[in-house]
């Protein structure tokens, strides 16, 4: 019964959809092009965007088959090429990376679960993760963190961005044991780099209409590397008189963000404190399954979750969280052009939160990551017929 | 002015010396000459991420911000992927405020889009024109327009074909006037050597870049012996470079003769701003007036895109008659200086369609379109096109 009413639901929305495409071009112009986006059908019709998807480890797999259920009742028009990449699993080597990113030069945007780096040192200092960022330049990994409404943590109505330069600094695999018993490690700032962080962070406040942009260091200690990632904020913040540029060390940082964290508006740092934070705001509002994260370099964009775990405990036991996907599905959507669709989905993620009725283990309920994509189909499906 | 310069070529000297050596605490941190130096000479990388440019917006007055938000929809439409940092300047200001701000926004985004803002006359001498200022602060030295023939727009002359290539920063465009003796008003004209030099090696290579043959230089050197004398002499010696190309000069009065008589001899010219001005709009006129031909500006770092004839079109604005074409077109030359080729070559096809076959035109070349209805007509040529830019 349910299935029939599903089947004959899905069939009107289909013959809803092919004539409001069509309509499309006659819509009036006096009306802003920021406003049309969010009533109108998608740009072109007949087209399909392809998208390089590199599930990973853990949960990874079923939050991509999460967004993948949710691409086909919203009826979007995206289209994945999957690659499996897994050092765990021994599904990694030269040849995989090598189609990835064959993939990736054609696509430009990819969808990413997290691809687990075991502890262990075999021979290579740098993982898949970061050979596959470095390959792609993926210079700037932004997040996000934003409370979802319907949800209450200890600290709502959040709205920060965090920018993160991923390429150099500690994560840039250059270790040596120079005397026995002595390891350096280097962390490499560059000034090109710090400058090209810098001017995408203050590119992306302008671009959302923030106001204020903090960098964090920690150059009271690295005065040279930190000062010169300092030095090149500065810089780069004098092409922006509008936006307010303030400095603030890592430390206080991290306490100002558990004790009064509306004080941030975009943070810029260098990369492992860009780690930290990234974690340590995603635990504001909700935890690794809740907020989304991307990844660009000039040319590519990757889109993947805020806080990157494997989860790999909850592998097969349908509990992990698809929030963080889905709305990184919906970023990516929106950079795709495909604002309606973005909207759609974002919209129907947001709508399930606020209900507050399926909720995952993670928020403090008891159901299923396949209860959660039913709900939000269904939503979706209603969303089409309103 | 001589003590700067002394400045800037001595900091030239240093930094060899000083460049290069990793972990010299002065370079990297105290405000020396280098730290300053290059801040002022590296700019920054534009404002591309993951594929998606930034793009400053700049609408201007009179028919500038609704042929803007034409070109904002086809955009949108075609999924291009392009933002736009919208920035208003207001010309009824006095002050330079809403111009600076601006101008910081290209320095930022590398490239604009932009409508003409209006020059009040009555306004005081100081007041400079903000288009000029815009130009001369970012250095936007070369403005190229190419002039040709629509086969589906009435005009006396077919086949023109013409490239014109103009100095834009300096000549009469100085803004150095003063009275000297009462009643006795000196506006100075300013050649330079290296200007000259830089335009025509721009000329030069764009012309063998696009296969073209012959390299007009457009002068008055009959009169201003030396000014003009100059630049004619710097583009000979930039010309002796490039025995490919062909090259000839010719006067300015005769050269707009020429134009309106014969004008299908010319092939590339390359002339000092004020005549550049003038043969600039001859030459629209020719093909088939102001809302047909695209204008770039380009300098070393930046570029700034706009109609080739600079009008601001009060006259016309809000009555939604403007030809969107130049704007439009205007916006693929940006397209193509973002290498951006599929999408441009998909919206210039689906715009000179729509002139050449659908035939839509608006009352300025005699049709009874009006300018939604063009951008309308152009937005579903897009769409059947989407066949072919499933790929993109």
């Amino acid at each position: 019964m349910a299935a029939a009413l599903r089947s004959s639901l899905l069939t009107l929305v289909k013959g809803l959809g092919g004539p409001r495409w069509q309509q499309m071009p006659l819509r009036p112009l006096s009306v802003s092009a920021g406003l049309c986006a969010s009533e109108t059908s998608p740009a072109r019709a007949d087209a399909t965007f392809k998208v390089t998807m590199v599930p990973g480890d853990g949960v990874g797999p079923e939050l991509m088959t999460a967004v993948k259920e949710v691409f086909k009742a919203g009826d979007v028009p995206v289209e994945f090429e999957e690659f499996h990449l897994s050092e765990v699993q021994n599904m990694a080597s030269e040849e995989k990376l090598e189609e990835v990113l064959t993939s990736m030069k054609t696509n430009k945007v990819a969808m990413k679960g997290k691809i687990h780096t075991p502890m262990e040192y075999k021979g290579e200092l740098a993982s898949y993760e970061m050979r596959l960022r470095r390959k792609l330049d993926l210079f700037a990994n932004v997040v996000h963190v934003n409370s979802l409404p319907g949800y209450n943590t200890r600290h709502n109505n959040l709205d920060l961005v965090i920018i993160r330069e991923q390429t150099e600094g500690e994560y840039s695999s250059l270790e040596h044991e120079s005397v026995t018993g002595v390891i350096e490690c280097l962390k490499i700032i560059t000034r090109e780099k710090s400058r090209r962080i810098a001017k995408f962070a203050f590119d992306y406040a302008t671009k959302k209409g923030r106001s204020k942009v903090t960098a964090v260091h920690k150059a009271n200690i690295m005065k040279l590397a930190d000062g010169l990632f300092l030095q090149c904020c500065a810089e780069i913040a004098e092409l922006y008189p509008k936006i307010k540029y303030e400095t603030i060390i890592i430390d206080n940082c991290c306490m100002q963000l558990v004790q009064n964290p509306y004080q941030f508006d975009v943070l810029v740092m260098p990369n492992l404190y860009g780690n930290i934070i990234d974690n340590l705001a995603a635990g504001l509002v909700g935890g690794a399954g809740v907020v989304p994260g991307e990844s660009y370099s000039a040319e590519y964009a990757v889109f993947e979750t805020g806080a990157r775990h494997p989860f790999a405990q909850a592998v097969g036991r349908n509990i992990a969280n698809p929030t963080a996907m889905l709305l990184s599905a919906a970023n990516m959507l929106k950079h795709l052009n495909l604002e309606y669709h973005a909207q759609m989905v974002s919209d129907a993620v947001k709508k399930v939160i606020k209900q507050g009725k399926v909720r995952t283990r993670d928020l403090g309920g008891y159901c299923t990551t396949g209860d959660w994509g039913l709900q939000i189909n269904t939503l979706i499906q209603h969303s089409f017929l309103l | 002015m001589a003590a700067s310069s002394a400045v800037l070529s001595l900091s030239k000297i240093i930094k060899p010396l000083w460049g290069g050596r990793l972990g010299n605490t002065v370079k990297v941190l105290g405000p020396t000459l280098t730290s300053y130096r290059e801040k002022s000479s590296v700019s920054p990388p534009p404002a591309k991420y993951g594929g998606r440019h930034t793009v400053t917006l700049i609408p201007g007055d009179g028919i500038g911000p609704e042929l803007l938000n034409h070109v904002r929809e086809v955009f949108r439409f075609s999924c291009v992927p392009v933002d736009f940092e919208v920035v208003h300047v207001n010309s009824a200001m006095t002050t330079e405020d809403d111009i600076n701000n601006a101008i910081t926004a290209i320095r930022r985004n590398g490239v604009a889009l932009k409508g003409n803002i209006e020059t009040n006359h009555i306004m005081p001498p100081s007041v400079k024109s903000r288009n000029n200022l815009l130009r001369t602060s970012l250095d936007l030295y070369a403005n190229v327009m190419h002039c040709q023939s629509l086969p589906g727009v009435q005009t006396r002359h077919k086949d023109i074909d013409i490239l014109i290539i103009r100095e834009n920063t300096e000549g009469e465009y100085s803004s150095l006037e003063h009275e000297s003796v009462s009643g006795v008003v000196e506006c100075l004209k300013i050649i330079t050597r290296n200007n000259s030099l830089r335009i025509a090696d721009y000329a030069f290579q764009l012309a063998r870049e696009k296969g073209r043959r012959r390299v007009t230089a457009v002068h008055k050197a009959n009169i201003m012996k030396l000014g003009d004398g100059l630049f004619l002499q710097c583009c000979r010696e930039v010309a002796s470079g490039y025995p490919d190309i062909k090259f000839d000069s010719m006067i300015v009065d005769n050269t707009t003769m020429q134009l309106v008589s014969n004008p299908e001899q010319f092939d590339v010219m390359v002339m000092p701003n004020l005549y550049g001005n003038v043969v600039s709009n001859v030459c629209a006129g020719l093909v088939g007036g102001p809302g047909l031909v695209p204008g770039a500006n380009y300098g070393r770092d930046y570029a700034v895109f706009e109609t080739a004839t600079r009008n601001t079109g009060k006259s016309i604005a809000g009555r939604n008659i403007a030809n969107p074409t130049a704007m439009l077109l205007a916006s693929c030359m940006m397209l193509d200086h973002l290498k951006l080729y599929d999408y441009a070559s998909l919206l210039r096809t689906a715009i000179l369609t729509c002139m050449n076959e659908t035939r839509l035109h608006t009352a300025d070349i005699g049709g009874q379109g009006t300018t939604s209805e063009v951008v309308q007509s152009i937005m579903k040529l897009i769409q059947s096109k989407g066949q072919l830019t499933t790929d993109l």
